[in-house]
């Protein structure tokens, strides 16, 4: 049997994403992760925002919740700390995650818990008709930004690890086969991982800013990126407008749930009546 | 029968608030820090770890609604604790409860506002937001006790109700009721009746999280189950899709108030002192029925037929109560901290039928015994 269609709710296809949207194809990669690392169904929850990549969960045959905006994280917090055995995967976008859902996403960090978070960086709001977000380059045209961005975007892979993360990952649609590897690697990880993917929006994003079609952007994803095993031979100088992909950062630090284990252990061994 | 051991305790309403929560078997608290609610979970801090629960501090109040979803989605009954700021942050997420039909408990503490208001000052101001505070139809069930025993009992009944109807439910305390101390009989645990949600009979690939139940309330299976599906702030179908086929929002949309409104009778709690002769009959709930307890006793003394109207549910409204309050006395006193909120389903209730009298105050000083039998006395003429 086809993988995908072990996984994926026929009834909801098709799917809301746009032709030449990069969506899909992280889709499989994390389709192929999961199956690669053999997660029982029952045991996988996807969490998600809102935001095109957000509807993901809705495709997939796990225990699914499809939550507001930029709240995923929080969501998935609760479910995780209840049911620490459950592998929580959450999905959100640029926006979801980083503009409504930024504390979130700082904190989950901050905290280590065993969330996976794979974040869809499409550098604009496609859903909501393209306006601006916190990754779209300065300089880029949005619908909110018709004379061009002026906002700096955040480095999300440095935001994770500086707020904690213990495996932080960047990859792009383009580099499928990469990505499999950074996901089984986030959902190994026991802690926050984050796994940014730079996916293609030719309909909004693109066109807007004249970058072609999908196969286009999926070409400048591959011309503006450099695994990091090649970008630690380069200087700054020759580094400047790339965007580093691999595993960026891995870390060894306390996972909460493990951690709340330990407080549960410590609060039933003390004697209510010693005071 | 041999009688059960009941402990007597001296108590703050936000402290059995946390004891009727564990009786009801909460096992689950997400929360953020803020005045008058804070004991709740500082409380919960102390006690859920040593139950097995789980407890966690949010870095926000939105973030704290969410968590409780979640955990409650995974199987953990669930309860988050706020005041006045909180509850309206927390709001989306309510909304999102109402619509996955995923049972938790929501406690405010109402102290004065708007906005930043009166932190540590009792208010009563949050009745209406209670009932409409998330956006869409959606139907509420809220609770609003007046002693710490029944504080107690409150919470109880509000677990009972989220698991019953799949439902987020809302227990509101005012500042007074969630601060003051009185003597508490925490009750056997035997003694308490604990309501649980109902699990689907059927195998996994025939659920449908959202059926269209002959009891209105579809069956709720846990995360991790082996019930895989889909849930969604959407509009969905029966078994969780999205969906924007009208015929099917409709069914769903109804249902869903539905499920409230035909169990009314069962969710509706209120008190009754003196209604049978009254000729002015006092409306108050939470700490001001307190006041309007003395208020009509002192009334009585004087000659008036004074009765006292205190409802435990605000929501879903006592509407046939208070209808058939106005049909039997010519006069109703609304007493409530706050500039006017339930008087107006008071006055909806009432269809004209008997002339509306108010005692308002939001200066965050308690309404006194005396306002209110001023109030009795001029109207009672």
């Amino acid at each position: 049997m086809n993988i995908y269609l072990r996984y994926l709710r026929l009834p909801m296809m098709p799917n809301i994403w746009c032709s030449g949207c990069g969506n899909g194809i992280v889709l499989k990669a994390l389709l192929r992760a999961i199956d690669g690392l053999q997660l029982a169904k029952d045991e996988v929850c996807m969490v998600s925002g809102i935001g095109c990549s957000s509807r993901l969960p809705g495709y997939v045959d796990f225990n699914t919740l499809h939550t507001t905006h930029g709240r995923a994280l929080a969501f998935g917090t609760g479910v995780k700390l209840a049911k620490p055995e459950m592998t929580v995967i959450v999905i959100s976008g640029d926006g979801d995650a980083l503009a409504i859902g930024g504390n979130h996403f700082i904190h989950a960090a901050r905290r280590n818990i065993d969330l996976t978070l794979i974040l869809f960086n499409n550098l604009i709001y496609g859903m909501t008709g393209g306006q601006y977000s916190p990754t779209t380059p300065p300089g880029r045209y949005a619908s909110t930004a018709p004379y061009g961005n002026i906002e700096a975007p955040f480095d999300i892979c440095k935001l994770a690890e500086a707020a904690g993360a213990s495996y932080v990952a960047r990859g792009t649609a383009y580099q499928a086969a990469q990505l499999d590897k950074l996901i089984e690697g986030g959902i190994l990880n026991r802690g926050f991982s984050l796994i940014e993917v730079l996916v293609q929006c030719p309909t909004i994003y693109g066109r807007r800013n004249r970058l072609g079609d999908a196969i286009s952007m999926l070409k400048w994803q591959r011309d503006i990126t450099m695994s990091r095993k090649a970008a630690e031979k380069l200087s700054p100088e020759e580094l400047a407008g790339k965007v580093i992909t691999g595993v960026l950062f891995a870390e060894e630090r306390t996972e909460y749930c493990e951690e709340y284990e330990k407080l549960m252990a410590r609060a039933q061994g003390i004697d209510d009546n010693r005071s | 029968m041999q009688s059960k051991t009941r402990v007597v305790k001296l108590l703050q309403g936000n402290e059995a608030c946390v004891e009727g929560a564990i009786a009801a078997g909460a096992r689950f608290f997400a929360g953020y820090p803020i005045t008058p609610s804070s004991e709740i979970a500082e409380r919960l801090a102390e006690r859920l770890p040593k139950l097995g629960g789980k407890f966690i501090q949010m870095e926000d109040e939105i973030g704290a609604m969410a968590a409780i979803i979640g955990a409650s989605l995974a199987g953990l009954k669930s309860i988050t604790a706020t005041s006045g700021p909180g509850f309206s942050l927390k709001s989306e997420n309510i909304g999102f409860a109402c619509m996955t039909e995923i049972p938790c408990v929501v406690v405010n503490v109402m102290r004065g506002g708007p906005s930043t208001g009166l932190p540590t000052s009792p208010g009563q101001g949050d009745v209406m937001q209670a009932r409409w505070g998330t956006h869409g139809d959606h139907p509420t069930i809220a609770l609003a006790p007046a002693s710490v025993g029944e504080v107690f009992d409150a919470t109880v009944l509000c677990f009972n109700f989220a698991e019953r109807y799949r439902t987020p439910v809302i227990l509101l305390m005012d500042e007074i009721v969630g601060h003051m101390r009185e003597k508490i009989l925490i009750p056997d645990p035997s003694e308490i009746q604990i309501v649980n949600r109902k699990k689907p009979s059927v195998p996994p690939e025939k659920y449908l999280p959202y059926e269209n139940d002959p009891s209105d309330i579809p069956a709720m299976a846990n995360f991790g189950e082996g019930y895989r599906y889909h849930v969604t702030g959407l509009n969905h179908d029966e078994r969780g899709y999205p969906t924007s086929e009208a015929s099917v929002v409709a069914a769903q949309e109804a249902r869903l108030i539905r499920k409230i409104e035909r169990y009314k009778r069962e969710i509706i709690r209120y008190e009754q002192i003196g209604l049978e002769d009254a000729e002015v009959s006092v409306f108050a709930f939470g700490s001001v029925a307190r006041s309007a307890k003395l208020a009509i006793s002192e009334a009585q003394k004087m000659g008036i037929k004074a009765g006292l109207f205190r409802p435990l549910t605000l929501w879903p409204f006592p509407e046939q109560e208070v209808a058939q309050l106005a049909r039997r006395a010519s006069r109703i006193v609304v007493a409530e901290m706050n500039l006017g909120q339930m008087v107006y389903e008071v006055e909806r209730c009432a269809q004209g039928r008997a002339q509306i009298a108010r005692v308002n105050r939001a200066d965050g000083e308690p309404i006194a015994p005396e306002q209110i039998l001023e109030r009795i006395q001029e109207v009672a003429g």
